[in-house]
């Protein structure tokens, strides 16, 4: 791209060609008043609020699409272009409501801000204003049509980022009315970002509705839970409450998106039924208790089970968004203890893998990458439901690139895809290794004759061809495993097809994992095979052994394994059967008030201090927001303390920085080193029942969105988006 | 002279016929365009002579616009006859679409042959029932005779030719509006650039003209763009069908030369109704600014002439107005015909034509105030200029004329509340 | 929720008759086969009127599906043309236009005895069904001023007596339309 030189406001730019003023300007941070350009959306130039002064031109023009040309000289606050800016804000302003005290956007509006600005004291405006009706968008968003000023962001959101219209501006001239067909609830997982694009009060939050004003709010950084993406969010509270969560732009994560998810799951930790003190189950009838007597009953019972069993029979199961230093403290108070029995994976089923892979992410390219891939391949990937802003980049990609799936279900893609095999579920590998088949037959220096032997009875189609091609002829290639896989009882099979694949085609790969954390709680050791950072353990069992053999103690940490777990029937029975529970969790309501023995009240993810891993492993600490509810403490802290009274050494934490910091040291200290995976044995035949048939919901991944009382309301609550009862019979 | 390029059909039986076409040399500069005696740069060679403008309302010159038209970039290209017809006072094409449907499809396949197009779209307004039917059969008649269709007259060059109808939106008139519509969306103009010979329908290069300026040109390239230039005057070449109704006799439309002077034009409409005492002109559709009789009657009718006055020719509707006209009436029709067909995308259009319809008809009511005039003269400037198509102008440039010219009719009824002409 | 078996053409082919269908078929012949919304406009044209002259929520929705189409793109298109008519309106729609030179020649007397005749207002529809009257903008037949239209048909030149007759021929029309049927049942 070549390169322009221009003029604005007598500070000489330079420019690319092709970049328009208003691109240029706000890089050389002058601001041009607008409401209908965003950087992130196409131009619309419809609310000819940017009109600037252009000395070659005979009139001010909108700045949003005008182009640079060379020698250009703008001024954005001559009488030229102040005029027009001022007769733009005027016709705004004529049928806009003077509600602003009413208007839950006062404060942060940029009508209100601009008219400040550009508007009069008195209208000239004397005949009666347009009122429209309200739309109902759903339980997530509010609405308030008659402020709206057709600037068509949210439109433009639809149909360009979500990829599927279903807002649209209606009729036209000033009877315009931006909505849906027929009142209908938005469908889409990143709606509500359109609350943040509206620049005017017209698309509210309402769940935050009239509880707060703008100017009231304080925001303090963290991290969103719900997906191994780790969006960046601003936490908005008021004296000690989270009126909501909003995104925090970060291009190389959620760019300046959030998912509905972690937008809206902080309503779990305001309105959810909270454990406020530390409780004890006596004679079937739960107790109400201090946390000393509640502590001491932990240790007494703690030291019973896994002293009377040689650890075998006490095990520790984790959520997927604990924080890394919850699952670096409980490991090492587990393992402190004598016990090996500790795992956050409750959905997996194949775990021949473990030790082998990365310590340290489960991708090798950071995923901003996705944007400009030539091709994607999707295995077993539901990015939709599962990272949702990962599909927006997918989706980017498709504008000049091709994506491509193997997926077991019928999935809802928000993009073209050029090839599509729906293998059913229990054939996922067969269908996968023809892929390799392909590509080493198109380069075959590449494989091992071990895994050219593996591969001898496996043919491969056209189409199988056809991606291998497309993934070996691609300049930029990717494949990206999803977390279906994580669940498939041929997971390592998967895997070591994925890492093969990428050898062969020079595509590079990745695979998603649930909840938020997995790669912390992984790094952080919380898994049989492997303590801290990789280090060498004593093997225990896994989840899947703690949760169908059945342990006599359980020490549950923010999780539910009979909703969690694929084995949730197993889970229920051999929780109730268990001779001591104990579950540290924010919540009294659901099954776990049932076969729990000991409840210990933790603060919720903004309630506490920590650190997420995400999925290309990058580490993001945030700091608490806001304070748990009367005794609910941070998890750390509790599991410091049980430290102390277990008399475990090392455990004389006095601030969650030092807990990450004691690993991160650990961490820094190991190479990467990468256990290639090896040839797996033949593939064996996997019995339909053995396969995930319906996977847990969008909103149900966790014990905090379980509990969103707005995202429980929505159409995709409702739904298992992957359940393979729709699979097409091929 | 008159009648002799767009309406020359018009003094025969069936003047629509295949046969009738023929009978007047129809089809013949197809027949040496494909015979290889005339190429694409000759043709356009002959528009730029012939000084043939946009019959639509903007008067830009056709040869020119040929021009700009990618003829050597690779995919498809197209080719749009905008017969939307929607300003108030033209019913022009229509009588094309119904009486000489040939030469308008002569003119697309030529064009189509001049930009190496295949594909044509006539996109017509949605009442245009009976034109549609009329262009469906001549497609009919001139597929079945070789003129249109695959393998034109035998030679390698295709063309297909399809109407396209609206369903009721004045702006589907802006040519990318138009395009916007035949893609099956709302008629919302694009900003430009791109122009539509870069980036017009489905993304393709298109050239859009009026249906007049299409039909024009078989007869230039028979005849000789000289030939069309000496019609009428320099820069202004050719005839013009001048679309002339109101308080006249014999309203109708009138295909005369350019540079006609108006007195003539208005005898041939038969003069003022009943012989009342005329008033003012609309001089090119409902967005050219009026002109009181006296300025008119010294003009002539072409594009310069009428533009040196302060109004426009624009698509040549003549709207006459007689002594009993109340101009303050004359204005809340034209302002609320505007706040109706805006297409609601950019502000000072979407809430500026609303603004102005009720002020004026706030005024027409008898609740008139003082400043409503200064008001909306500052309204109509403000929107001027700041839109991403010329309807916020068109809009505008109207009520800007009736406040010109008529300021003291809206100032009286503001202080008598009642007409000055009506009483 | 979604049945993927679902044909999407089944909906439109439910409600319109089959010539209404092979018209929207011809249609989509005279686009690029990639495109999937241009022959929006005619679809819903026919459909109206194989539907009484208005559009249901049910008729643009099976239209949607049947271009395989979003619904907001079909009634975004539907509310913003002006022909299309999202109400119940009568069998026959007579649109007066009142713009500038039918004004002149008189269009506020046709409209005034278009109500005084069928005992309607503007924008109502007469008891029996059969008669809208709605105003519309110029429809570019200005020489043959005052002048409407009654669904497809121009009337110019209109007189009271002109009027008078129109109505009479459309009900006339009307009556032997529905002996016709009456025939063939």
């Amino acid at each position: 791209m070549g390169k322009v030189h221009i003029e604005i406001n007598g500070q000489k730019l330079e420019a690319e060609v092709g970049s328009m003023i208003i691109e240029v300007a706000d890089n050389a941070d002058i601001y041009i008043p607008r409401f209908c350009y965003h950087k992130k959306l196409s131009v619309a130039a419809n609310c000819r609020m940017c009109m600037v002064d252009v000395a070659s031109l005979p009139k001010a023009v909108p700045a949003c699409a005008t182009p640079v040309a060379e020698g250009m000289v703008i001024n954005t606050k001559s009488d030229r272009a102040i005029e027009a800016q001022k007769s733009v804000m005027e016709f705004l302003l004529i049928n806009h409501p003077l509600d602003c005290p009413v208007c839950d956007q006062g404060g942060e509006c940029e009508l209100q801000d601009l008219s400040v600005g550009y508007g009069e004291d008195v209208s000239r405006f004397t005949e009666g204003k347009r009122v429209v009706k309200d739309k109902n968008l759903g339980p997530l968003i509010a609405t308030d049509m008659t402020r709206c000023i057709h600037c068509t962001r949210c439109v433009r959101f639809g149909q360009e980022i979500i990829g599927i219209r279903e807002m649209g501006a209606t009729g036209r001239g000033e009877h315009v009315e931006i909505g849906t067909f027929i009142e209908s609830t938005l469908e889409s997982e990143i709606s509500a970002n359109i609350i943040d694009l509206c620049p005017v009060g017209a698309l509210t939050a309402k769940p935050s509705r009239f509880k707060a004003r703008a100017w009231e709010l304080q925001q303090t950084t963290s991290i969103a839970p719900h997906d191994c993406l780790g969006s960046n969010v601003y936490v908005h509270h008021r004296r000690g409450e989270i009126i909501r969560v909003v995104p925090r732009e970060n291009e190389d994560i959620n760019e300046v998106w959030l998912s509905d998810r972690d937008r809206f799951s902080y309503q779990a930790l305001t309105e959810g039924e909270r454990l406020l003190k530390p409780r004890i189950k006596n004679n079937g009838k739960w107790q109400e208790t201090d946390w000393q007597t509640a502590l001491n009953l932990v240790v007494k019972e703690m030291k019973r089970i896994i002293g009377g069993t040689e650890g075998k029979e006490f095990g520790a199961l984790l959520g997927n968004n604990v924080t890394t230093e919850e699952s670096y403290l409980t490991q090492k108070l587990i393992r402190g203890a004598g016990c090996n029995n500790i795992d956050f994976r409750m959905r997996r089923r194949d775990f021949s893998g473990d030790g082998r892979g990365s310590v340290r992410s489960g991708f090798n390219f950071p995923l901003a990458e996705l944007d400009n891939m030539d091709a994607t391949l999707l295995v077993a990937a539901d990015l939709r439901h599962e990272q949702p802003l990962s599909a927006i980049r997918v989706r980017r990609s498709t504008g000049f690139g091709s994506a491509m799936a193997i997926n077991p279900f019928d999935g809802e893609y928000n993009f073209r895809l050029d090839e599509e095999l729906q293998p059913k579920p229990e054939m996922l590998a067969q269908e996968y290794a023809a892929v390799l088949v392909a590509a080493d037959a198109k380069r075959p220096d590449i494989l091992s004759a071990e895994a050219k032997e593996w591969l001898s009875g496996i043919k491969a189609e056209e189409v199988h061809h056809r991606i291998a091609s497309n993934l070996i002829e691609s300049e930029n290639a990717c494949i990206v495993v999803g977390v279906y896989v994580q669940e498939h009882p041929q997971a390592e099979v998967i895997n070591w097809i994925s890492e093969s694949l990428a050898n062969v085609t020079g595509a590079k790969w990745g695979y998603m994992t649930q909840g938020g954390n997995s790669a912390g709680n992984k790094i952080a050791g919380a898994v049989p095979s492997q303590s801290a950072a990789g280090g060498k353990a004593i093997k225990g069992k896994n989840a899947k052994q703690m949760i169908k053999d059945g342990l006599k103690g359980y020490l549950l940490v923010n999780c539910e394994p009979d909703v969690e777990s694929v084995w949730s029937k197993e889970a229920l029975t051999n929780l109730e059967k268990a001779e001591c529970v104990i579950a540290l969790t924010s919540y009294v309501d659901g099954r776990v008030s049932e076969y729990a023995d000991v409840m210990l009240p933790i603060a919720g993810c903004y309630e506490t201090s920590g650190t997420y891993i995400n999925v290309e492993g990058k580490w993001q600490s945030f700091t608490a927001a806001v304070k748990a509810p009367d005794e609910a403490r941070p998890g750390w802290k509790v599991l410091r303390v049980l430290g102390n009274l277990l008399d475990l050494k090392g455990f004389e934490y006095e601030s969650s920085k030092q807990v990450i910091d004691e690993l991160r040291e650990v961490f820094d200290a190991v190479s990467d080193r990468r256990n290639a995976r090896k040839v797996p044995p033949a593939l064996g035949k996997v019995s339909d029942k053995d396969v995930t048939r319906e996977s847990l919901g969008l909103y149900m991944v966790d014990p905090m969105v379980r509990r969103a009382k707005a995202l429980q309301q929505t159409p995709k609550a409702s739904t298992h988006p992957i359940s393979i009862s729709r699979v097409k019979t091929s | 002279m008159a009648n002799e390029v767009c309406f020359r059909t018009l003094h025969l039986d069936t003047p629509w016929s295949l046969e009738a076409y023929e009978s007047v040399g129809g089809y013949s500069s197809l027949k040496k365009i494909i015979a290889g005696k005339l190429t694409h740069e000759k043709v356009i060679d002959e528009l730029k002579l012939s000084a043939l403008r946009g019959r639509g309302g903007a008067g830009f010159p056709t040869g020119l616009k040929w021009s700009f038209m990618p003829r050597n970039m690779p995919g498809n290209k197209y080719v749009v006859c905008n017969s939307d017809e929607g300003e108030p006072g033209t019913f022009k094409d229509r009588d094309i679409l119904r009486y000489n449907p040939h030469q308008l499809i002569e003119g697309m396949i030529i064009a189509g042959y001049v930009m190496n197009a295949e594909v044509g779209y006539n996109y017509m307004r949605g009442e245009f029932y009976e034109p549609y039917d009329r262009m469906e059969s001549a497609i009919a008649e001139a597929k079945s005779k070789g003129y249109l269709g695959q393998k034109i007259l035998g030679s390698d060059f295709n063309f297909e030719l399809h109407n396209h109808m609206g369903a009721g939106a004045y702006i589907c008139g802006e040519e990318t509006a138009l395009i916007e519509s035949i893609e099956g969306k709302k008629g919302q103009p694009r900003f430009k650039p791109p122009f539509p010979a870069n980036y017009g329908l489905f993304g393709r290069p298109t050239n859009v003209n009026n249906t007049e300026s299409y039909a024009s040109v078989p007869v230039i390239l028979e005849k000789g763009g000289q030939w069309f230039l000496d019609l009428g005057k320099p820069n202004n070449g050719g005839t013009k069908i001048f679309s002339v109704s109101g308080h006249i006799n014999n309203p109708g439309n009138f295909e005369v030369n350019m540079g006609t002077p108006f007195a003539d034009l208005l005898e041939m409409a038969g003069g003022a109704l009943g012989g009342t005492k005329l008033k003012a002109v609309i001089p090119g559709g409902s967005s050219s600014p009026i002109l009181p009789i006296d300025i008119m009657m010294g003009l002539t009718m072409d594009y310069d002439a009428i533009g040196k006055a302060g109004s426009m020719l624009g698509s040549g509707a003549v709207m006459v107005l007689d002594e009993t006209t109340c101009i303050v009436e004359l204005a809340a029709i034209t302002a609320h015909f505007y706040y109706e067909e805006s297409c609601g995308q950019c502000s000072p259009c979407r809430e500026g034509t609303g603004w102005m319809s009720r002020v004026i008809n706030r005024i027409l009511k008898g609740d008139g105030r003082a400043e409503d005039l200064d008001n909306l003269e500052r309204v109509a400037t403000n929107i001027m200029g700041r839109t991403i198509c010329a309807l916020g102008d068109a809009a505008a440039m109207p009520v800007k004329g009736f406040l010109k010219h008529y300021r003291h009719e809206f100032e009286y009824m503001i202080e008598h509340k009642r007409s000055l002409v009506k009483g | 929720m979604t049945d993927f078996n679902y044909d999407k053409s089944l909906h439109l082919k439910k409600l319109l008759p089959k010539d209404a269908i092979d018209k929207i078929d011809n249609w989509i012949g005279k686009y690029p086969a990639d495109r999937k919304r241009p022959p929006i406009i005619a679809a819903l044209t026919i459909a109206q009127e194989h539907n009484g002259n208005y559009l249901t929520e049910d008729l643009m929705q099976a239209v949607a599906e049947y271009l395989d189409v979003p619904h907001i793109a079909v009634y975004e298109v539907a509310t913003f043309y002006s022909m299309f008519h999202l109400n119940e309106v009568g069998e026959f729609v007579i649109s007066v236009c009142n713009n500038i030179s039918c004004s002149m020649r008189g269009a506020n007397k046709v409209i005034e005895h278009l109500q005084n005749r069928l005992n309607i207002k503007v924008g109502e529809t007469t008891g029996d069904g059969l008669f809208t009257i709605k105003t519309v903008e110029c429809m570019a037949a200005c020489g043959g001023a005052p002048m409407l239209e009654v669904n497809k048909v121009y009337y110019e030149n209109l007189t009271e007596e002109k009027i008078d007759q129109i109505i009479s021929d459309v009900t006339m029309l009307r009556s032997k339309k529905s002996k016709s049927t009456e025939v063939k049942k």
